[in-house]
């Protein structure tokens, strides 16, 4: 979504650059680091291969090994910026910011399930949309379902506002620099 | 079967065009194609005409091809149940970079409206 206009008119944050530490809900430390593709990539393979497809949404996370490693390719290629939440050696969640025009980027985030509501997405979310900024993004935007209410306060609650309700999914746009 | 294709000219019409037209090769299916003019996509429906002629002669099937004008969702669901066609067939959304898929404006509300069953291709 290249439109300027669809973006708020103000820059949203700060928001801190990763990595960063917080004990969550649950009181598990959780860090939130740039994703490494050496380091990373196995465990955010087994991330996906373990997600529940109940909470997949428009297509993604694909299902079957070979999709998701096509997948990650696309979305962790270059000039995207990629964030992971680790739990002890496991990544549990994980935020990406995929270019899409000009200083544009659409972003997604998943947490594994049994770490949802425990606080790690709106940590994931900051962490990443600081990293955004870092690398020069100024627009990013999002498509949620629309019947997805907790995501849309998830992303309300850091700066982004509606910019097209009318389709099937609803469109959230944020301005992180001008 | 009695099949209506309908295709605005984006990427993921295209690909249904070329799927039905390849199926209908191998099952003698009865293919009707509809042009529509769809609002997000600008591509002249002469274009359109031009693509979907070269592949029903690459392929070897023949198919009826008619324009329908005015708003193509409508039309395309108005068409399938006054001449009695099994199926509408449709683009089955854009892919943003991300990787998720959006369904069209034309597809959401044959969805919603036709009485007549749709398969969207992937």
């Amino acid at each position: 979504m290249t439109d300027d206009g669809a973006y708020p008119d103000d820059p949203a944050g700060p928001f801190p650059e990763p990595p960063t530490t917080v004990e969550d809900r649950n009181d598990r430390p959780i860090t939130v680091r740039r994703y490494d593709e050496t380091l990373d990539r196995d465990a955010l393979e087994a991330m996906y291969a373990a997600f529940d497809p109940a909470d997949r949404a428009q297509g993604i996370p694909p299902t079957g090994d070979e999709r998701i490693a096509d997948w990650l390719d696309t979305i962790t290629g270059s000039e995207t910026v990629n964030v992971v939440a680790t739990h002890d050696d496991a990544v549990v969640g994980h935020a990406t910011l995929v270019p899409d025009g000009e200083a544009t980027a659409e972003l997604a985030i998943f947490v594994l399930q049994d770490y949802q509501g425990a606080g790690i997405g709106t940590h994931l979310l900051e962490t990443l949309l600081g990293a955004g900024q870092a690398a020069g993004f100024e627009r990013v935007w999002l498509s949620v379902e629309r019947w997805n209410e907790p995501a849309i306060a998830l992303y309300e609650k850091v700066g982004f506002v509606p910019s097209d309700t009318e389709s099937f999914e609803h469109e959230m746009a944020i301005r992180l620099a001008e | 079967m009695k099949l209506l294709l309908g295709i605005g000219g984006s990427d993921d019409s295209i690909r249904a065009l070329e799927r039905s037209v390849e199926r209908a090769a191998e099952t003698d299916d009865d293919l009707t194609v509809a042009i529509l003019q769809n609002p997000a996509t600008e591509v002249d429906p002469a274009e359109i005409e031009t693509r979907v002629q070269a592949v029903l002669d690459e392929v070897g099937v023949e198919a009826a091809v008619q324009h329908l004008d005015g708003d193509p969702g409508s039309r395309l669901v108005d068409l399938a149940e006054r001449e009695g066609y099994d199926r509408i067939v449709l683009g089955g959304g854009e892919t943003s970079p991300m990787g998720k898929i959006k369904l069209g404006s034309i597809a959401e509300f044959v969805l919603l409206n036709s009485h007549v069953s749709v398969t969207l291709v992937r």
